[in-house]
């Protein structure tokens, strides 16, 4: 997971703070989301918002942390659940719905996180994504959870008790906000104290023990952040979409997020966001051609990999020798 | 003087084949000691045995009074004995100051703190810079590691080593595969660096170690063949055979 080779040059951080670079495009970004409920169906755009928030949150771990997770949907699907059912059971409000979705995949992501890390690579990932299994089963069989129905017409509510978001575009900056914020705050990781640890133990392990770094400890933290996230983004998709299903814990959609990460640039702070972006919208506009989606976007995968080794957002780093 | 590492009949099996056998090894405090022998003698299995990554399958290792046998390799380094390693160990992709300050982050307590900005490591730099002057770097400080020639791998290495204030180095091959001019720099920095420390280190070949270390330990099969100064381990004829022996092997 080395990323010594790719090419630039520039050390990663002599700047202060955030780089303009990085500050000009998360604003152009913002500015872009603000105005795409008006020219694009809301709940489209809000699919692609939490998809690129769940993406972002797994590349914490793959491209930061170095540690290939294939079991990511049971922290999605398990925020998805529980977040649903605390907005139609519970009656809670949606952002204490989406919270209580975020703590649960929080808990579940410490608790995974402690078994798995005691593995490494191929075994780790085979160690989390028996983990989904496990959790998908139990969506399958649970009562809460309704079993092949899931949870359905979940209600939309209001914000803070006060602010309806029945409406979509009410609930579309919402999104805007919690998914935004989101992936600020994952950025603030990557570049804190803790963060520089991680490079330095995904660059060199062995030394970063022999610096005396308990490097499990960094390792068990980076998974439960990134499950946490992970949680997030399947927690706001449930008030989205009004619904949690089994789509959401099974393992095609842990693969689809290793995709999104690959095909944008792990390890890039914007190529999971692009990368989700692509995958969201060729789903959208492909489906009518139903079962081809997935050979489409295999195909989509495999020339991608070619062309852009890095993925897209890599290789454009490579080319103007700035981190992206 | 007095014992800074000692191990008693450590021995480490490998399904059957013997990589270390009962060794004892004492190396006194403020000494250099080398650990030396030809290929295949044990010396990198002694070495991971005495750094603890890997667990012997016998025998004691006290470091500073204190037994360590069971203890997890991150821990020893918070003991102040700090190891290197035969391949560079460098973070290739970070730069020259930031491989330094990773060391002193480490040393000023550890760094979970996930939610602050990384601008809060800036007051690590004015140390992480006195290292990297220590050890002659300070013309690349904003490098990539990665870019470094192979010798001044190895000095930033040893720069991020003493960032930790370290009582004890433990230096594997440090000249390994080094030119010349490389071996004589590095040679001037270990002796400079081991001032007021314990070093051991491993080393393949005895003429590197000849004026370096106060006490040289011959390895061969995993068993101790000779000790003492560089003067009576070079005659012993023990060590004379062990070495073309292996030659020609």
């Amino acid at each position: 997971m080395a990323m010594s080779d790719t090419g630039i040059t520039r050390p990663a951080a002599q700047q202060a703070g955030m780089p303009m670079l990085h500050k000009i495009i998360f604003l152009v970004l913002l500015v872009f989301l603000a105005v795409l409920p008006f020219m694009v169906y809301p709940v489209f755009a809000m699919k692609l918002m939490c998809f690129a928030l769940f993406a972002a949150a797994f590349n914490l771990l793959l491209g930061f942390g170095g540690l290939l997770s294939f079991g990511h949907a049971a922290f999605f699907g398990s925020a998805s659940y529980v977040a649903a059912h605390a907005a139609k059971v519970w009656g809670l409000t949606p952002e204490l719905a989406v919270l209580s979705g975020t703590v649960a995949a929080a808990i579940l992501g410490l608790a995974i996180g402690a078994l798995a890390i005691r593995r490494q690579g191929i075994y780790f990932a085979m160690v989390t994504l028996a983990f989904a299994q496990m959790v998908y089963f139990v969506a399958l069989q649970a009562q809460f959870t309704g079993g092949e129905d899931g949870i359905q017409s979940v209600p939309r509510g209001d914000l803070f008790g006060l602010i309806s978001l029945r409406d979509n575009v009410s609930l579309y900056f919402f999104v805007l906000a919690v998914t935004f914020g989101g992936v600020l705050m994952l950025y603030r990781i990557v570049h804190s104290p803790f963060g520089q640890v991680l490079k330095a133990i995904r660059e060199n392990e062995p030394r970063a023990i022999s610096l005396g770094y308990n490097v499990n400890r960094y390792k068990l933290m980076v998974f439960t952040l990134s499950a946490t996230f992970a949680g997030l983004a399947g927690a706001t998709k449930s008030q989205v979409f009004q619904l949690a299903s089994l789509t959401d814990v099974h393992w095609t959609m842990s693969g689809e997020v290793v995709l999104m990460t690959l095909l944008g640039g792990m390890g890039t702070i914007f190529g999971p966001l692009v990368g989700a972006a692509i995958i969201v919208t060729m789903q959208n506009y492909l489906a009518t051609f139903g079962a081809w989606v997935t050979v489409i976007q295999g195909v989509i995968f495999v020339i991608g990999v070619m062309l852009f080794r890095e993925g897209i957002v890599g290789v454009i780093a490579r080319w103007i020798k700035r981190p992206l | 003087m007095s014992i800074a590492l000692e191990a008693r009949g450590l021995t480490k099996e490998f399904k059957g084949f013997v990589a270390v056998n009962n060794v004892d090894l004492t190396v006194e405090r403020g000494s250099i000691h080398a650990l030396i022998g030809p290929n295949g003698a044990g010396k990198t299995t002694c070495f991971n045995l005495l750094t603890k990554f890997l667990q012997p399958t016998r025998g004691t290792i006290t470091y500073e009074g204190r037994d360590i046998t069971r203890l997890p390799p991150a821990e020893i380094a918070r003991l102040g004995m700090v190891r290197s390693f035969q391949i560079s160990a460098v973070f290739p992709d970070l730069s020259v100051l930031q491989n330094v300050r990773v060391a002193v982050q480490r040393k000023r307590g550890e760094s979970y703190d996930f939610w602050r900005s990384e601008k809060k490591l800036s007051r690590f730099d004015d140390e992480a810079r006195s290292h990297i002057d220590e050890v002659g770097l300070s013309d690349f400080t904003h490098h990539r590691a990665a870019e470094l020639s192979y010798g001044r791998k190895r000095a930033l290495e040893i720069a991020a080593t003493l960032a930790l204030s370290p009582e004890m180095l433990l230096l594997d091959e440090p000249m390994a595969g080094m030119a010349q001019e490389d071996v004589e720099r590095i040679s001037a920095l270990i002796r400079r660096v081991a001032k007021n420390r314990t070093v051991l280190m491993v080393e393949h070949n005895l003429s590197v170690v000849a004026n370096l270390s106060d006490t040289i330990t011959v390895l061969a099969r995993g068993e101790i063949l000779a000790e003492g100064d560089y003067a009576a381990v070079s005659k012993s004829p023990e060590v004379i055979d062990a070495y073309i022996g292996a030659g020609y092997e």
